[in-house]
């Protein structure tokens, strides 16, 4: 079971390497919906025996991180002017490089840190950091307002990695009201991109440079 | 006595099966093109008839513009000598020697773009930096990825890194291998200038790369430059070929065939590859040349991060 | 019955939604803060149940915190009305609604007592207080909700891992896994050391971006300069206390564990360097709302200082909460009101508001002399003793770094204050059509009152209330 739930933390990797050296905000959104579809399958590889609870965050995490979120990013992009991420504060190049280094780091990190044995894989902790820390990446370096909202989406999902570690210690309760939250964040912020671009006739952050010191 | 004919085979093999690989690419993309395509022995056909032309030399060029295709050829050679063809020890081994491996490829490169800066063409000088500058981005790869290898195998030669151990390697850690793997396949294509990197086909002196510098050789001297070009296909693709189908045994009967079958696939798959892609724009190569960088750091990350 | 905190609020919010009317639907608001207030007494009479592992249970700091909210939102509720009289324009069902799901959501926190509840709570204020930020719909306001959102969101994101961390640690220490804080603190001490050290920096920084502490603060200026004053008092004096009370509760399971140490150092070493910043953009800042959001960066820096500075300090952090969040209170209402007189919220068009707003002006000006820590007020009572516990543990460099960075607050908030009030208000300014109404100048009064009387004693039950929160800490003794 541990090679499988291995390949695919190493799919979630080099998706991270995809999105951070794309410059297409859509093929942006079907990368993470594709990590999503990974995510929601690690629940149930990592514990054995499927049981309702981890069924249900599957299909939960599954549904939302694949299917919802990004069928309401494809709707706004489909009303907005936007193709692809232009002018990023650091070139794709740079910031491939730096999620290497982040994804090294991760590794160094996670060797230096006590790890139970028994659950899942040995990479679940790096990779989980790893992801963290390319959401950020996406986060601070680009300028559109839906590219962030896919970092934001991206450090969730290396949150997730690593609350599969704890599915049987944290309560069902917690866990949907997780997703939700997910879900109603996003949805704040897609109401919010959407006022950004009719208030200023473009959806670039750079825009939103008024208030400043 | 196995010995013997080990060594034997793999000489003859690596003197004479480079062109056909060249055959079945063209064949391949033929097929998919729905043509019949050139004879599979085209290649060899190609290369008697340089060889017996005569030489014209520019009046601009010195003893470089001669050396160039000669030093190639001879390297490459060389580097083919240190690759475990067949899974069995290569005829020449010695800890370390896939650095000498890296370091011929190397060496090859810069004697073409010599040549091709010895003629003073613009445009030939214009093909050296671009391969130049694509070979700086391809060698970490490369390294990456051996230094994973010989991570996994413990040993410091090609021997040891393609030989038999590759199989017991896959069960060990697949994903490594799978990204190793993935990211010398992309060097494969780009240090032997196959599309998505450069198209051997091309016949726009602006878009090339690595045929624009061997536009002024002609003859016996284009009869090296192409057979050179075949000679390092060959021996990159045995690289991949063994880590694919890393079939170990001691006998003879066996293990060729299995490298033959093997090489003629890695050249199938090069024809689909081709068939199917469209050329990169030279802005995006290196992008994808970093990702390779990428394929074999994270594979060889992943090793460090499970053995630590 | 206690959890009425939280429903009434939540039923108040589903009645905003779906009243009709614009003009009466504000009136909900100061019904629900009533009720709100009445059930919160109600809750703190009773006593508490201390040590027992439910998910919802009301702490002693918890305690402390909830009544802070529940009088803060009673009084602003009052001046909503008043506030939303003015800008009857405006259609205010959203807003409404979202103050009353914001406030129950508030209570939820004080309530929580698992980690995971606790987060979600925490994240749901954050959505729900986004929508008031953009009451004014101006392309400013929008700019300052999407930082806000966004920072606030990775923020909790943080905090979440800094939670799995907690209960990984907890898991590698080879305990059983629970996330209820009782529990936590039960077995702290068997816990895995590096991932409780992770999970805590994890958690201060993600629920400190909630806290405004610096170098996480860079939401605050933009939110408080544009969300109407009224929500600037409920986020700098609500919202920041609920998010200190996370982080006093996470202090609390790290010191179980025998980290008191470790946790301390970063704590005052992010208290200093809050104060610092707060200190540098203040000077010469032109904005009045944006330095009452530096002011907030510096008061909650000294919150984290004090909670780091052993028993006397959580007391003065846990009192100047208190006294921080009534001043608030004080200080935007009135810098709304003159906000509003002046159509400006820049010293370059604002002077002499003593003149054209007499009281809404001296109300600033009091808040003022208040909020930087002068007595006769309360906030002078809690820095002192905060001062006070840090020089009498010997640490004359945390305690001389306060004074002088208090005072150099003091000096830099008061030439912009001063700017403000003193002077003609120039002729644009006296023709606008606001004026001092009883609902915009009443609440503020109520709450500049009740910080001069916990300035000059504070009353039996809320210092039992605190000394409560300092022994349910783990300090023994208490000495204010």
């Amino acid at each position: 079971m541990s090679s499988a739930v291995d390949a695919m933390l190493v799919m979630v990797l080099l998706l991270n390497f995809f999105v951070l050296g794309s410059s297409r905000i859509r093929s942006i959104i079907y990368t993470v919906a594709g990590q999503g579809v990974l995510l929601g399958l690690l629940p149930v590889m990592v514990h054995e025996g499927i049981g309702l609870r981890q069924a249900v965050v599957s299909v939960g995490a599954i549904g939302l991180k694949a299917v919802i979120i990004p069928r309401m990013l494809m709707r706004a992009m489909t009303d907005l002017p936007i193709r692809r991420e232009i002018q990023p504060l650091i070139g794709f190049r740079t910031s491939l490089l730096l999620g290497a280094v982040a994804t090294a780091a991760s590794m160094g990190l996670a060797a230096r840190l006590p790890t139970l044995g028994s659950a899942g894989s040995q990479l679940l902790v790096p990779a989980s950091l790893a992801t963290i820390l390319t959401g950020f990446i996406i986060l601070t370096t680009r300028i559109k307002a839906i590219t962030q909202v896919l970092g934001y989406l991206i450090l969730e999902n290396g949150v997730f990695i690593f609350g599969v570690l704890l599915l049987e210690a944290m309560p069902f309760l917690v866990e949907v009201g997780v997703l939700l939250d997910l879900f109603v964040a996003i949805f704040v912020m897609g109401i919010i991109i959407n006022h950004i671009s009719r208030e200023f006739s473009s959806v670039s952050t750079e825009r939103l440079s008024t208030l400043k010191e | 006595m196995i010995a013997m004919i080990d060594l034997i085979a793999h000489v003859l093999l690596l003197l004479l099966m480079p062109p056909l690989l060249l055959g079945v690419i063209v064949k391949t993309k033929a097929a998919f093109a729905g043509r019949v395509g050139a004879p599979l022995l085209q290649p060899y056909y190609d290369l008697i008839k340089l060889f017996q032309k005569g030489t014209v030399l520019s009046r601009t060029t010195t003893w470089v513009f001669l050396a160039g295709p000669t030093v190639t050829l001879f390297a490459v050679m060389v580097a083919g000598l240190l690759v475990p063809l067949s899974g069995r020890p290569a005829p020449l081994r010695f800890a370390g020697d896939f650095i000498l491996f890296a370091y011929l490829l190397a060496l090859g490169r810069f004697f073409t773009a010599l040549a091709a800066l010895d003629t003073g063409s613009s445009f030939e000088g214009m093909g050296a930096s671009r391969e130049v500058t694509f070979a700086c981005l391809a060698e970490p790869a490369l390294f990456l990825g051996l230094l994973a290898l010989a991570r996994l195998s413990g040993g410091l030669s090609l021997t040891a890194l393609l030989g038999g151990q590759v199989g017991g390697a896959w069960i060990a850690a697949a994903p490594t291998m799978v990204l190793v793997v993935g990211g010398l396949f992309i060097i494969l294509l780009v240090e032997n200038s196959r599309i998505p990197f450069d198209d051997p086909n091309t016949h726009l002196e602006l878009t090339m790369i690595h045929e624009v510098m061997v536009l002024d050789h002609g003859g016996p001297a284009l009869g090296a430059v192409l057979y050179g070009a075949a000679v390092k296909l060959f021996v990159l693709s045995a690289v991949v070929a063994r880590l694919m189908v890393p079939v170990a045994s001691e006998r003879p009967v066996i293990h060729w065939p299995v490298f033959v079958v093997s090489m003629l696939l890695v050249a199938v798959l090069i024809g689909v590859v081709e068939s199917v892609m469209a050329r990169l724009r030279l802005l995006h190569v290196p992008n994808l040349l970093l990702g390779a960088c990428l394929l074999t750091g994270l594979g060889f990350i992943l090793l460090l991060g499970s053995s630590s | 019955m206690g959890l009425a905190t939280i429903f009434i609020p939540l039923l108040g919010a589903a009645l905003a939604f779906l009243l009709r009317s614009n003009a009466r639907r504000p009136l909900v608001l100061p019904f629900i803060g009533v009720a709100h207030l009445a059930a919160t007494l109600y809750a703190i009479s009773e006593p508490s149940r201390a040590g027992s592992a439910a998910w919802v249970a009301l702490d002693p700091p918890g305690r402390v915190v909830l009544l802070l909210v529940s009088v803060l939102f009673a009084v602003c509720s009052f001046y909503a009305v008043g506030y939303l009289r003015l800008r009857s324009d405006r259609p205010n069902r959203v807003f409404c609604g979202c103050l009353l799901a914001f406030l129950g959501m508030m209570s939820f926190i004080t309530w929580a007592g698992h980690l995971g509840l606790m987060w979600v709570a925490i994240e749901t204020t954050t959505l729900s207080s986004a929508p008031l930020l953009y009451f004014n719909r101006t392309g400013r306001s929008l700019e300052a909700t999407w930082k806000y959102l966004l920072v606030g969101s990775v923020g909790i994101a943080l905090a979440l891992l800094g939670s799995l961390f907690l209960g990984y640690s907890s898991l590698a220490g080879g305990q059983e896994s629970s996330l209820v804080f009782e529990d936590l603190v039960r077995h702290a001490p068997g816990f895995s050391k590096p991932w409780l050290h992770a999970a805590f920096i994890l958690l201060l920084v993600g629920y400190g971006t909630k806290m405004g502490i610096a170098p996480m603060h860079s939401w605050k200026p933009d939110a408080y300069g544009e969300a109407p004053g009224l929500v600037g008092a409920m986020l700098a004096g609500g919202m920041t206390s609920c998010a200190f009370l996370a982080i006093i509760r996470v202090f609390h399971i790290v010191a179980a564990a025998g980290e008191a140490e470790f946790a301390s150092r970063i704590l005052v070493a992010m208290g200093i360097f809050s104060m610092g910043v707060a200190g540098v953009f203040m000077v010469r800042q032109r904005d009045f709302k944006r330095m009452l959001a530096y002011s907030s960066v510096e008061h909650m820096g000294i919150l984290v200082l004090g909670l780091g500075l052993g028993s006397a300090g959580a007391f003065g952090a846990i009192l100047h909460m208190v006294n921080n969040g009534l001043v608030k209170g004080v200080m935007f209402m009135s810098a709304g009101n003159i906000h509003r007189a002046y159509e400006s919220k820049s010293t370059g068009d604002v002077a002499g508001a003593l003149h054209r707003l007499p009281i809404s002006g001296g109300l600033f000006l009091a808040g003022f002399i208040a909020v930087t820590g002068s007595p006769p007020f309360a906030p002078f009572i809690s820095e002192f003793t905060i001062l006070n516990a840090a020089f009498s543990q010997h640490r004359y460099a945390v305690g001389g770094f306060m004074l002088v960075l208090l005072l150099v607050v003091f000096m830099g908030m008061g030439v912009t204050v001063l700017a403000v009030v003193q002077g003609t208000p120039s002729a644009k300014a006296r023709k606008t059509a606001f004026h001092d109404r009883p609902l915009t100048i009443v609440p503020p009064i109520a709450l500049m009152t009740a910080v001069v009387i916990l300035g000059l004693y504070i009353p039996g039950p809320l210092q039992a209330m605190i000394s409560e929160a300092v022994r349910y800490l783990g300090y023994t003794e208490v000495r204010p």
